[in-house]
C-alpha cells in the first residue's frame, strides 16, 4: 500500500504522492459491498408498481388480491406515507419541498410520469412479488401529458400541478401554469452595455435530459424491530440526508433509523435523493422482515433523475478588441415531474468565467411529465456553460482572436466580481489558460476533416456540516471516521492529509465511513465538498489527537502543557525543558492514555467554510466522416486548478471522469419519447454512454493555485469537469466542418443533416 | 419455466412439437435471455440446442461450408479457412455484442430473433446462403433472405429449427465484406447494415454480384438492383456512385430512436460504395 512517487522539493510527505487506495483491494477482489450486496437472514424481496402512464388521475388503487397471494408479506401505497404540508426547506444546495418528495416516492392524486410509484409489493421470491404487482388493480384516468419545456411552458399545456403559480414574478400571475419559478440575477447597465458592443452575436441552444448513468442501479435493504428500531443499508451519497428524508416521510424519530452507507458504484449527484429507501423501510416494518430493493436499469432510466433538458439563449456583446462588454442569457430548463431544476446554479456559473461589467440572466423553472430531476455533477453549469461558450468561440472568431487569447484578455480573476454576486478570491483561470497554451495539443497540426475547440468551465464547490473523528488506538495506530462516502478515492486523501499532519505512515491509519450513529450530521458527499470538507475536518481532528498527546506527555513529564512539542511523530519537551526526556512516540503516548486521562480522540465538528471555484480550460480535437456526419473525438486534454491535488491520480480521475460524461451529452446521451410520453431507450444499448473505445486517453494537467481557506489548499475538483466538454466538442465540429451544432446530442443524423443543409448553401468546410 | 437441452436434433424437433407456442429455442441465448428478463418473453419451456453435436459444427465439403446454426462467433473466428474464404460473414458475427457475448451468440439465433438490424444476416443473404431447417417433416433448404419476413416473423414453423448455414463454394477471385454504421465504436445496434459479395473475371470485371442491407426495411434486403449495376463492369467511381444509388433506392427504413428515415437512406449509399470497395480490394487479393 506504500508506492507512491514523491515530488522532489515537496514541503510534503505525503501530499501530492499516489499511494494504492486503500479500498481497492477489496474493489478488486469482489470483498467490497455495494448496495445490493446484503443478505440478511429472513429476508423478503420488494418490488415497485409503476405507472405506465405519463400523466393520469388515481381514480383508485385495489391491492387485496395481491394482499391475499401466498408469499406476498406487504403491501403499500401512498396512504403509507404520512401527506406533508408544502413548505421549501433547505437541503443543502437546493430547497426541497417534502409535499412534492412525498408524491415523488409515491404518486398520490394522479401520476405525473411513466415509472412514477404507485405501490410496492414485499414477498418471499422475487418472481411472487412480480405477480403480485401484476394483480394490483389501478383505476387510471389518462390525462393528455406534455414532455417538452417550451411546449409545457404554453397557457394551454396540460397542467400537472392544478394550483402552481410562478413565483418570483411581480405581479404574482392570477392563473396556474408548468411554471414553478422565475430567477433573474445581474450586474451593470445590460442595455448600455450592448449600445456599446461593437459585434453582438446571439444564438439560442437546445439540451436533451441526461442521466448520470451511474453503473450501479439504486438499492437498499431495510429492517425494522417490533420496538421500531429502524436500520438501512443503502448506495447513497450522503447518509445523514438519507436518514433525514426517511423520518420525515415515515413520521418517525431521527433516533430510530440508523442508516449505513454500502461501498458506492457511481452517483454522480444521482444519489443524493430517495426513491426506494422510505419505501423499503415501510414494507420492512409492514411485514415484521428484511426487506431489500433493487432497481433495474429500465427502472434507473424512467424513474430516477436525469439532469434538465433545456432551452437556452445566449447574447454576448465584444468590443473590436475583444474585450467583452456585456452578457445576457435566458433560460428555460425542464425540472420533471416536481419543480426544482438547477436553473439557479446554471444562471450563476453561465457567465462566471469572464469578468463583464454588464450582465444579465433569467432563469425558467418549468415541470412536465417526465422524471423529477436530481442533480448531476455541476447542476445546471453544463447547460449554460454549453451554450455560453459556444458564443465566445464565434467572438473570437469574429474578432480575429484565437478562443485561447479571447478568453485571457476576458478571464476572471482574483477580485472580479460575479454576476451571482462574490468577488473572487484567489482563482486559477487565467493560469489553466496559460497551461493550455502552452501544452503540445494546442500546436499539434490537425489532419483532414478534423477540428479543434476550447471551452472552459466553472463551478462553485461548497463546504458544509461535516463530523470526522480520530482515535489513537492502543498500539499508536490510528482509526479515523468520516461521514461523507467515498466516491472519488475520499479514504486515501483523508488518510493522506492525517498522515501528514501527524508524520505517521499511511499503513497506521485505517479510514471508514461510519454510520449515521457514529458520527454528528454530516452533509452529503457532493458539490465537491467531500475532500474539502473531511478534510478540513481530519486535519482539526489530527492537531487535536496532537494537542492531547502533548499534554499526557506533560502530565506524565510534570512539565507544563506549553512546554512539550510534537514534532516527526513525536512528543518531546521543548524550549528550556528540550531534551530532559526522551521523546515518546505516538505508540508510547497511546500505552498511558488510561493512566493520564482516558481514550485520546480528535473529533471535529465544523460547518466547512471557504470553499474555492475551480476553473478549467478543455482543448478537444474532433475528426468528422464527411459522409455520415459521425463525430469522432480523437484528442482531449483536461487543465483545471486543484487548488493543491492531496492524490493527484484521484483528481486526474475527476478530470477523465468529467470528460467522459460530456463527451456522452455532447455526441449520443438523449432521453428519446414517442408522443405517448414513454420513454423508448431506457436500458444503455439506445441510451448510449460512451464506450472506453469512443474515447482518446484523456490528458490531463494539475494546475494548483491553492484555496487559502483549507489547510492544504484544496479545492473540490469533481464537478467542473463537466462543464466543458459539449463546447469543446461543438467548437472542434465548427472548426472541422464550418457548421455551428446548437442542438444537444450532436449524434450523425443531426450533424449530417447540418453538413448537407451548408453544403447546399455553399457555408461547409467539407 | 421448464428447461430442455436434447442432444440430438429430432429431439429437439420433438420436444418443439410438444410445447407449441409456449416452446422457445435457446441457442446462444444473447437476444432471448435478455428479453425474459426484461419480460418481453415469457416461455413455458426453453430448449438450448447447444448440446446438439452437429449443429456445433464446420465443415468443409467440396469447397461449400456448412455452418452450424449454434456455433458461436468466437469459433467462427478461430477457424483456420473460414475467415479467409467469406471474411465477410464472420465479421459481421463478431460485430454483434461484446467479447464475452461472443463466446455464446450464434448466426442461428441472430436470425431466428427476427430482428432487421440483425449483422450476420445480410452478410449471409450477400453471401447466397441457404438456411437448412429441420422439423417434424424432415430437411429442407431456404434461402436465409426468405427466413425472416417483419420484426419478430419468421417464415419457418414453429415445430422447425435451423441446423446449419450452407454457404456455396466459390470460383477464385471472389470475395465478401459488411460494414454497418452506428453511432458507437462498438456495442450497438446498427443503424444500417450492409454486405456484399462479389467476383472478379480474369480481365477484372465483376461477374457475380450480391448486396444486401440490414435496418432499412421491415426485414434484411437483397438488393437486386445492385447485381445489374456491378455485374459486367470493372468497379470504379462511377460504378461504385451507381451501387450507393441503388442501394439508396432499395431503403424503405422507419423513423426510429436510432436513427431517421432521411439518414438511414443516405448511409446505405455511403455503406454500399464502401463495402463493395473492401469486398473488391479483398477479391483483387490486395487484402
Amino acid at each position: 500500500m506504500q508506492e507512491k512517487v514523491k515530488e522532489p522539493g515537496s514541503e510534503f510527505t505525503h501530499i501530492g504522492t499516489r499511494p494504492v487506495r486503500p479500498d481497492g483491494v477489496d474493489k478488486v477482489t469482489g470483498r467490497a459491498r455495494f448496495g445490493a450486496d446484503l443478505s440478511l437472514p429472513g429476508q423478503i424481496t420488494g418490488k415497485v408498481l409503476r405507472s405506465p402512464h405519463p400523466h393520469a388521475r388515481i381514480r383508485s388503487i385495489d391491492t387485496s388480491a395481491a394482499e391475499k397471494l401466498a408469499g406476498v408479506k406487504a403491501v403499500v401505497t401512498a396512504a403509507d406515507f404520512k401527506d406533508q404540508p408544502s413548505e421549501f426547506v433547505p437541503a443543502g444546495e437546493m430547497m426541497i419541498n417534502y409535499r412534492d418528495v412525498v408524491r415523488n416516492v409515491m404518486a398520490r392524486e394522479k401520476v405525473l410520469f411513466e415509472g412514477h410509484p404507485v405501490a410496492a409489493v414485499a414477498a418471499t421470491s422475487a418472481s411472487i412479488a412480480k405477480q403480485a404487482l401484476k394483480l394490483i388493480k389501478v383505476d387510471y384516468e389518462v390525462l393528455p401529458h406534455v414532455i417538452d419545456v417550451r411546449e409545457a411552458m404554453k397557457p394551454d399545456a396540460p397542467l400537472l400541478h392544478e394550483d402552481m403559480i410562478t413565483q418570483g414574478m411581480t405581479p404574482a400571475p392570477t392563473k396556474p401554469s408548468n411554471i414553478a419559478k422565475r430567477i433573474e440575477i445581474g450586474l451593470g447597465d445590460i442595455a448600455a452595455g450592448f449600445a456599446a458592443a461593437d459585434i453582438v452575436i446571439e444564438r439560442e441552444f437546445d439540451t436533451k435530459p441526461v442521466h448520470q448513468g451511474y453503473i450501479e442501479p439504486h438499492a437498499c435493504s431495510a429492517t425494522v424491530s417490533e420496538d421500531g428500531q429502524a436500520e438501512l443499508w443503502v448506495s447513497t451519497q450522503g447518509h445523514w440526508i438519507v436518514r433525514a428524508h426517511c423520518a420525515r416521510l415515515l413520521g418517525w424519530d431521527v433516533s430510530k433509523i440508523r442508516v449505513t452507507a454500502a461501498e458506492i458504484g457511481g452517483g454522480f449527484g444521482g444519489k443524493t435523493v430517495v426513491y426506494l429507501e422510505p419505501i423499503a423501510l415501510a414494507l420492512a416494518k409492514k411485514s415484521g422482515r428484511p426487506v431489500k430493493m433493487v432497481m433495474t436499469r429500465e427502472e434507473v432510466l424512467k424513474a430516477s433523475g436525469p439532469t434538465s433538458g433545456a432551452h437556452v439563449k445566449v447574447k454576448m456583446g465584444a468590443k473590436k478588441d475583444g474585450t467583452l462588454v456585456a452578457a445576457e442569457a435566458q433560460l428555460l430548463f425542464q425540472a420533471g415531474a416536481f419543480q426544482g431544476s438547477p436553473v439557479q446554479p446554471a444562471a450563476m456559473c453561465a457567465f462566471a468565467p469572464y469578468d463583464i461589467a454588464n450582465v444579465k440572466l433569467v432563469g425558467y423553472d418549468v415541470v412536465s411529465n417526465r422524471p423529477k430531476v436530481a442533480a448531476y455533477r455541476a447542476p445546471g453549469g453544463p447547460i449554460a456553460e454549453f451554450a455560453v461558450e459556444s458564443v465566445v468561440d464565434e467572438l473570437a472568431a469574429k474578432v480575429g482572436l484565437d478562443p485561447i487569447a479571447l478568453r485571457l484578455k476576458n478571464a476572471a480573476k482574483q477580485g472580479t466580481r460575479a454576476a451571482y454576486g462574490p468577488k473572487f478570491g484567489p482563482v486559477g483561470f487565467v493560469e489553466t489558460l496559460e497551461a493550455a497554451e502552452a501544452h503540445a495539443h494546442w500546436r499539434t497540426p490537425l489532419g483532414k476533416n478534423q477540428g479543434r475547440g476550447v471551452a472552459a468551465g466553472f463551478w462553485f464547490n461548497i463546504g458544509g456540516e461535516t463530523s470526522v473523528s480520530l482515535s489513537l488506538n492502543e498500539d499508536g495506530t490510528l482509526s479515523l471516521t468520516a461521514g461523507t462516502p467515498d466516491i472519488g478515492g475520499l479514504r486515501a486523501s483523508l488518510c493522506m492529509m492525517a498522515g501528514e499532519e501527524l508524520s505517521v505512515g499511511l499503513d497506521k491509519i485505517r479510514v471508514q465511513i461510519g454510520d449515521t450513529g457514529q458520527l454528528g450530521y454530516n452533509f452529503l458527499t457532493g458539490g465537491s465538498r467531500a475532500t474539502f470538507s473531511s478534510g478540513m475536518a481530519t486535519v482539526e481532528a489530527a492537531r487535536e489527537v496532537k494537542r492531547e498527546a502533548c499534554k499526557r506527555a506533560a502530565k506524565m513529564w510534570e512539565l507544563p502543557v506549553e512546554a512539550v512539542e510534537y514534532v516527526d511523530g513525536k512528543v518531546r519537551p521543548a524550549g528550556p525543558n528540550a531534551g530532559k526526556h526522551e521523546p515518546m512516540t505516538l505508540a508510547q503516548v497511546a500505552a498511558i492514555a488510561g493512566k493520564t486521562g482516558g481514550p485520546i480522540v480528535g473529533y471535529s465538528r465544523i460547518n466547512a467554510h471557504g470553499a474555492a471555484p475551480s476553473f478549467a480550460t478543455h482543448l478537444c480535437d474532433v475528426e468528422v466522416d464527411p459522409e455520415t456526419g459521425k463525430a469522432t473525438v480523437i484528442r482531449y486534454t483536461a487543465l483545471q486548478d486543484a487548488g493543491r491535488a492531496i492524490h493527484p491520480s484521484y483528481v486526474e480521475g475527476q478530470y477523465q471522469g468529467g470528460v467522459a460524461q460530456g463527451i456522452g451529452w455532447a455526441l449520443n446521451e438523449e432521453y428519446i419519447y414517442g408522443p405517448d410520453g414513454r420513454m423508448q431507450n431506457a436500458g444503455f444499448l439506445d441510451y448510449r454512454v460512451p464506450v472506453a473505445s469512443d474515447l482518446p486517453m484523456i490528458d490531463t494537467v494539475i494546475v494548483e493555485v491553492p484555496n487559502p481557506s483549507h489547510p492544504y489548499g484544496v479545492r473540490g475538483v469533481g464537478e467542473t469537469p463537466i462543464c466543458p466538454p459539449m463546447a469543446a466538442v461543438a467548437n472542434a465540429i465548427a472548426n472541422a466542418t464550418g457548421v455551428r451544432m446548437t442542438d444537444l446530442p450532436m449524434s450523425p443524423p443531426k450533424v449530417l443533416k447540418a453538413l448537407d443543409d451548408a453544403r447546399a448553401k455553399g457555408a461547409a468546410k467539407m | 419455466m421448464r428447461y430442455e437441452a436434447p442432444a440430438t436434433v429430432d429431439q429437439a424437433v420433438a420436444l418443439l412439437s410438444a410445447a407449441g407456442p409456449d416452446g422457445r429455442v435457446m441457442a446462444g441465448g444473447t437476444d432471448l435471455l435478455v428479453q425474459v428478463r426484461t419480460d418481453v418473453l415469457d416461455p413455458g419451456v426453453i430448449i438450448d440446442i447447444k448440446g446438439i453435436a452437429e449443429l456445433r459444427q464446420i465443415t468443409e465439403e467440396a469447397g461449400a461450408f456448412r455452418v452450424g446454426a449454434a456455433v458461436t462467433g468466437a469459433e467462427l473466428k478461430e477457424h483456420p479457412k473460414l475467415k479467409s474464404v467469406w471474411p465477410g460473414v464472420v465479421e459481421a458475427a463478431n460485430l454483434i455484442g461484446s467479447t464475452q457475448v461472443q463466446g455464446r451468440a450464434t448466426m442461428g439465433g441472430n436470425l431466428c430473433n427476427g430482428s432487421p438490424a440483425a449483422d450476420s444476416v445480410p452478410a449471409l443473404i450477400a453471401a447466397g446462403a441457404k438456411a437448412v431447417i429441420a422439423g417434424p417433416k424432415g430437411r429442407r433448404e431456404v434461402a436465409v433472405e426468405d427466413v425472416m419476413l417483419a420484426p419478430r416473423k419468421l417464415s419457418i414453423g414453429r415445430d422447425e429449427i435451423i441446423t446449419a448455414f450452407v454457404l456455396p463454394a466459390r470460383p477464385a477471385r471472389s470475395s465478401d465484406a459488411y460494414l454497418r454504421f452506428i453511432p458507437r465504436t462498438e456495442m450497438d445496434i446498427a443503424v444500417v447494415g450492409c454486405g456484399v459479395s462479389l467476383t472478379l473475371g480474369a480481365d477484372g470485371t465483376c461477374t457475380a454480384a450480391r448486396l444486401a442491407l440490414g435496418a432499412v426495411a421491415e426485414k434484411p434486403l437483397l438488393v437486386t438492383a445492385a447485381q445489374d449495376v456491378l455485374v459486367g463492369k470493372r468497379i470504379d467511381e462511377a460504378v461504385l456512385d451507381k451501387l450507393g444509388a441503388a442501394a439508396s433506392a432499395a431503403c424503405r427504413p422507419i423513423d426510429d430512436k436510432r436513427g431517421t428515415k432521411e439518414f438511414r437512406v443516405k448511409i446505405a449509399a455511403v455503406l454500399a460504395r464502401r463495402v463493395a470497395q473492401i469486398a473488391l480490394e479483398r477479391a483483387e487479393g490486395k487484402q
